[in-house]
């Protein structure tokens, strides 16, 4: 039984099809890659299967429930947490406190609580802030704890956005390009942090990348999309002598 | 354990401080060294304190921009009168009703506007505070246009200086939890907020609530200090003052809130005596600070005992 199951998605903006008859399927603990060129509609799947858009038809079964169209928040508690191509952190909050917002869903303390000052408040603080800095350390951001998000170095902007997902206990987890503008070796520390997360919090990864040799290394599956279609997928020496997907990345290169 | 001791020394002390300044100001007006029109002054400076408070709870910590805030005073006011001099209830009915009618009020038009955003939202509370009082200038029983008089004054010191410490409390309490974070996320990026599990939206009426409740409060304590409430008192020209004063403090700062709310209420006070140039003046003064400190005079930043703690050991 698989953990996602996507059949026949399809999402279009205007006259555009973004995504168009796009099945896709994940099995638990598995690590798969997302590649295709530039605009082929790869986080516009993500927004999809987020609830940050809602698509036009298909289904997308999460742990046998179909939760195309739900409101995101509702699709995290559900077990799914994503990262953005383009970095969105808290930027005006403290490193610590960007985490600690993941584990809000689950506060154990009232508003009553909060506004009282009882002791159920301190309690449910202290466990916050101690579960936030566990994540912090697997990080290496617990020195950074009280700086502003948007003061880290772009790296360890990516990884605290990877940090607070993790915090909020996902099953799946999803990342958009999660090494882009990153150096060859952060590149290669972040895949190698990858692969660790995915054993020790036996998670399923759903990875964006734009560099095919670097999917192709963590990748178990992967699965190629051009102008919102599937065109192959399969594993990665089969997609690397793949016609039809060297034809997609070198049609990107010509034009 | 030494840390705990502390905790406890400086709200003992932070406890005592605040009840140092409540009996100065009560001894100084039993004794008639206040007079009438510093009476005024420091009953304005209240509400307009409860006022730039709870605005900033929707306004700087949701960052979602409520132009009605006024709109919320004249429920609380209009329902607290309606109590205490029609149907002759004491002052505390008066009160817990005025803030719950608000309350209700700020969930009725919550609910359906902030699903906009920014500009659309400004207009949208905007023209909600005008219906307000629109409605009020057309129901009889509250007098229509010329509103209700001979309002019982209850509002005296005790109940203005309990009222703006609680409203400072609770939203700084408030501000300062997990529902915090989660308010002040929505702030900040709506979409992330919501893929970390916040329900935005319930967030954002949960502020709306919240302050529209104190604005209510606010609305209480200014019909049973001034004898007489009129739905022009609450028009868009009010909800502005206090949007000038959240603007000024710094958007998400409570200090900044109280600061800007006892500075402008001085402004005026001191410059009461010319009509003529006040508005010219006090709008120069906006526009400096404006230009010198587009994030106001705080920014974001608050003032806490940690700040004073850095300033005494700086000083030692
Ligand atoms: N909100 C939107 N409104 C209109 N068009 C959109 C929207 N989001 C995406 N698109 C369009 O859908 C197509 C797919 O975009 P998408 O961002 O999913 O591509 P991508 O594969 O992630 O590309 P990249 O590698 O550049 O990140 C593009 O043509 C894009 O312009
Ligand atoms: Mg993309």
């Amino acid at each position: 039984m698989s953990l996602l199951e996507i059949t026949n998605l399809h999402k279009s903006f205007g006259g555009l099809s973004a995504v168009l008859k796009f099945n896709f399927r994940l099995d638990a603990q598995e690590l798969v890659g997302l590649i295709g060129p530039n605009g082929a509609g790869k986080t516009t799947v993500f927004n999809l299967i987020t609830g940050v858009y809602k698509p036009n038809g298909g289904s997308i079964v999460f742990n046998n429930e179909d939760i195309a169209g739900m409101a995101p928040y509702n699709i995290c508690k559900k077990g799914v947490a994503r990262t953005f191509q383009n970095i969105r952190l808290f930027k005006d909050l403290s490193v610590i406190d960007n985490v600690k917002i993941a584990f809000h869903k689950n506060v154990n303390y009232n508003l009553l609580s909060t506004i009282l000052r009882t002791p159920a408040f301190f309690r449910g603080e202290k466990i916050i802030e101690e579960k936030a800095l566990e994540y912090l350390k697997i990080f290496k951001l617990e020195d950074k704890r009280d700086e502003i998000a948007s003061n880290l170095p772009y790296g360890e902007q990516r990884r605290l956005e990877i940090a607070r997902a993790l915090a909020t206990k996902p099953t799946m987890l999803i990342l958009d390009e999660p090494a882009a503008g990153m150096n060859p070796q952060e590149t290669r520390e972040l895949m190698q942090l990858i692969e660790w997360i995915r054993k020790d919090f036996q998670l399923s990864i759903l990875l964006i990348e734009h560099d095919m040799s670097l999917v192709m290394g963590v990748c178990e599956r992967i699965y190629v999309l051009d102008y919102g279609q599937i065109i192959a997928h399969g594993l990665p020496e089969e997609i690397r002598n793949n016609k039809k997907v060297i034809e997609a990345y070198l049609g990107e290169e010509v034009g | 354990m030494h840390e705990k001791k502390k905790t406890w020394l400086t709200f003992i002390f932070e406890v005592i401080v605040l009840a140092v300044l409540f009996t100065i100001v009560q001894y100084a007006m039993t004794v008639g060294l206040i007079n009438q029109s510093y009476q005024i002054n420091i009953t304005s400076m209240c509400i307009n304190i409860i006022l730039a408070v709870s605005l900033n709870l929707i306004n700087g910590f949701t960052g979602q921009l409520s132009l009605g805030h006024a709109g919320f005073m004249a429920v609380g006011a209009y329902a607290s009168v309606i109590m205490t001099n029609n149907l002759g209830m004491p002052f505390i009915v008066g009160i817990l009703v005025g803030c719950l009618a608000a309350g209700i009020a700020g969930f009725l038009i919550g609910v359906p506007t902030l699903r906009l955003k920014g500009d659309y939202l400004a207009i949208a509370t905007l023209g909600f505070g005008e219906i307000i009082r629109v409605v009020l200038q057309n129901i009889d029983y509250v007098g229509g246009p010329a509103g209700m008089v001979g309002i019982t004054r209850l509002t005296s010191w005790p109940w203005l200086y309990a009222a703006t410490i609680v409203t400072i409390l609770v939203i700084v309490n408030l501000i300062n939890s997990s529902y915090g974070r989660a308010i002040i996320s929505v702030r900040e990026d709506e979409i992330a907020s919501e893929l970390m599990g916040i329900n935005t939206t319930s967030y954002k009426v949960l502020a709306f609530v919240v302050g529209a409740m104190f604005a209510g409060l606010a609305g209480v304590l200014y019909a049973h200090f001034f004898y007489i409430i009129k739905p022009e008192t609450f028009g868009f020209l009010k909800s502005f003052d206090i949007v000038v004063m959240v603007v000024l403090g710094g958007l998400g700062s409570t200090t900044g809130a109280v600061i800007a709310a006892i500075f402008i209420t001085f402004l005026t006070f001191a410059l009461q005596k010319y009509a003529a140039v006040r508005m010219i003046i006090y709008s120069l003064i906006l526009i400096i600070v404006m230009i010198y400190r587009p994030q106001g005079l705080m920014g974001s930043k608050e003032l806490t005992r940690k700040t004073f703690a850095r300033i005494w050991s700086g000083k030692k």
